[in-house]
């Protein structure tokens, strides 16, 4: 987010059901919700917002067959191409002896290439601050921002009626 | 849409607890000085781990033959410990992987600190194989890169090798699952900080905001990480088990490893876990969230797979009973009978006879018995991986090679060194991040709150919506009751 570029009218809830509630309200009012902000996953919150399934775990996949192509095809040009070498009295192209390294690979692949693309997404990482609207959203407060930059008085108190009729225990702005 | 009330259900979080009493509970123990008892146990455990790099530069320096190894028996206590740690290195993958997958809710309870044990288990257990080689300035052999000696590669079907990427992967897999988990936490943790904490704890939280769509993939990469570090779990402890199952001497060629030491290392971990555990929830007050419920479902597991490994036990000997194969057979009754007899029935003992208390519902429900039986469940896990490493080298084949082997102190050091590296880290972990998963529990709170499940649950009467105004003022730290009208 551009830093003090974003004027944002935002309500805080007591409780998750309530926010619910008003994320529903929204929706029926039309209203253009910048984003939702709680403590924990809420269940039932994405649909409502409207929000795409993730696509992380195809990437996933992705990444893990790239993990199972690497492992297998360079084993396999090691010891068939490379330095052939006989162990045991097994044959240079040993497939079955390949499996766990194939395996692991695979699993390492997908775990490090979705976690860095989480972050990434996400716009997170290490020595990345993003502004944070109230202190008590990662305690017990559920919050729900609107971006008002440049918007009228009359668009932001019908906003603000909207947050005291859905219940919201503290409206506040900020500039973000 | 209210909350719904179970009376049936059984409550995993109690004492009527609000968000922000959670909030207040779990992170509260990294922000106090720690107290005498930390103090202490910490000094201890650094002071162990000193001894420990002390005996590791002594057999850095002096070489292999400052440990008691000798031709016949060329893995005794090194190895003994490196199993023995990454076996208990499996239960926190398992409970916050598979038990995701099962959606049990009680491992929220337990999840954080068995992942950080899982981690701290798998660095002791790394330090083995890097330190019994010899030559520990060129471990770095082990890895296939490419150089300038041929390239010279690593045997790839080699089960030691195996191991390595195994190894390798389940640390980086369990760090990586670990750490998306905390994220959130430390944000709660960084909100409430002020000064040099606040800043700490803004670069370990990466800059969570609590967004709804982070949130959503949150939970996408939670539940993939999970799908993986489940087969991962099955594997690497597999894949640890043929180290032995693919030799040749008998006691360590069998097909029955790979489930034998699989079932043996969520066994040990879950008795690990129930140690550290007992001992957390009393020293943080934290018994609201780690609750009886959680112990005896630990302890039903410890039970399930303490059997497994009792009728692993019995299987191999009836297998080398019936295959008629003299080899086998003798292979079991040096077991019982020859010069290492004692840790044979230490093992049997411990494993076989221990958690089969736990088919009473008293003694699961007890956390005396528990510890107690936790501790004496490790003490077996170390004799089973004795029993398998050493008394079958002792006997193999060719009776001219038979021989025996006693650790010398360098690698009793070792050993304990590792044990104080391990409660360092943790002491440590207890000291700078919540040891219970703060979000994950909140998410739990209106399913398995003691408000809403259980005997003590009473009825909330909700209002619509609407009767909520703008004047209503509702004091953030009251109890939940009047907060949900």
């Amino acid at each position: 987010m551009q830093k003090g570029h974003t004027q944002v009218l935002y309500g805080l809830y007591n409780d998750e059901e309530i926010l619910l509630d008003a994320v529903r309200q929204a929706k029926k009012d039309h209203l253009d919700i910048m984003d939702v902000f709680t403590p924990f996953p809420i269940h039932g919150l994405d649909p409502i917002m409207g929000l795409e399934e993730s696509r992380l775990h195809q990437a996933g996949f992705v990444y893990g067959a790239t993990g199972t192509c690497t492992a297998f095809f360079f084993m396999t040009w090691v010891f068939t191409r490379d330095w052939p070498i006989i162990f045991g009295g097994k044959p240079y192209w040993s497939v079955p002896a390949f499996i766990p390294i194939t395996f692991e690979l695979t699993v390492l692949f997908a775990a490090i290439g979705m976690v860095v693309t989480f972050y990434v997404i996400c716009g997170l990482g290490p020595g990345v601050t993003n502004e944070v609207l109230d202190n008590r959203i990662t305690d017990d407060k559920f919050c729900l921002a609107f971006d008002t930059t440049g918007v009228s008085a009359e668009k932001v108190n019908q906003l603000k009626s909207f947050f005291s009729h859905t219940g919201a225990e503290e409206v506040n702005t900020k500039m973000i | 849409m209210s909350a719904i009330v179970s009376p049936v259900r059984k409550p995993l979080i109690t004492g009527s607890k609000s968000y922000h009493d959670i909030t207040e509970d779990l992170i509260s123990p990294t922000e106090k000085t720690p107290n005498v008892l930390w103090v202490v146990t910490f000094l201890l455990s650094i002071t162990t781990l000193g001894f420990g790099l002390f005996c590791i530069a002594w057999t850095v320096w002096n070489g292999i033959g400052t440990w008691n190894l000798n031709r016949t028996i060329g893995w005794g206590w090194d190895i003994t410990n490196f199993v023995w740690w990454i076996g208990i290195g499996h239960a926190g993958t398992l409970i916050s992987a598979i038990l995701l997958l099962f959606r049990q809710k009680w491992r929220t309870g337990v999840n954080r600190a068995a992942e950080a044990m899982t981690i701290f288990a798998v660095i002791c257990a790394a330090l083995f194989p890097g330190i019994h080689v010899g030559r520990a300035w060129v471990v770095f052999y082990f890895f296939p890169y490419p150089n300038t000696r041929g390239p010279l590669w690593v045997n790839f079907n080699s089960p030691l090798l195996w191991d390595l990427f195994a190894i390798s992967t389940y640390f980086t897999v369990s760090l990586l699952f670990w750490y998306t988990g905390l994220v959130p936490d430390f944000a709660t943790v960084r909100d409430r900080a002020t000064g040099i904490r606040k800043s700490i704890y803004s670069f370990l939280s990466f800059g969570w905001t609590g967004s709804a769509k982070h949130w959503q993939r949150w939970e996408s990469l939670s539940l993939v990480l999970a799908g993986l570090a489940t087969p991962l779990v099955l594997s690497v402890h597999t894949i640890v088990s043929f180290d032995f199952a693919t030799s040749v001497i008998p006691g360590w060629h069998t097909t029955i490893f790979p489930p034998y030491f699989v079932a043996g290392a969520i066994f040990s971990g879950f008795a690990m876990v129930l140690t550290l555990m007992i001992i957390t929830r009393k020293v943080l007050g934290l018994e609201d969230y780690i609750t009886i419920e959680h112990v005896e479902s630990m302890n039903k597991v410890i039970l399930v797979t303490g059997t497994m490994v009792g009728v692993a036990y019995l299987t191999e000997l009836f297998i080398a009973w019936y295959s008629g194969y003299v080899y086998e057979q003798f292979a079991f009754f040096n077991r019982a009978l020859g010069p290492y007899w004692w840790s044979y029935f230490g093992m049997m003992f411990c494993n076989v006879l221990s958690p089969q208390f736990f088919w009473s519902k008293k003694i699961r429900r007890s956390i005396t018995w528990t510890f107690f039986l936790s501790i004496v469940v490790n003490i077996g896990m170390w004799f089973e991986r004795f029993v398998i490493i050493a008394t079958t080298l002792a006997r193999d084949y060719l009776p001219s090679s038979w021989s025996y082997y006693t650790p010398t102190w360098v690698e009793i050091g070792i050993y304990l060194g590792t044990i104080g590296l391990f409660f360092t880290l943790y002491l440590g972990f207890t000291r700078v991040a919540p040891v219970v998963a703060v979000a994950e529990v909140k998410s739990i709170l209106k399913t398995a709150g003691d408000q809403y499940t259980g005997p003590n649950a009473h009825k909330h009467a909700h209002g619509h919506v609407g009767d909520h105004g703008a004047g209503a003022s509702v004091d953030i730290d009251e109890n939940p009751d009047t907060k949900i009208k």
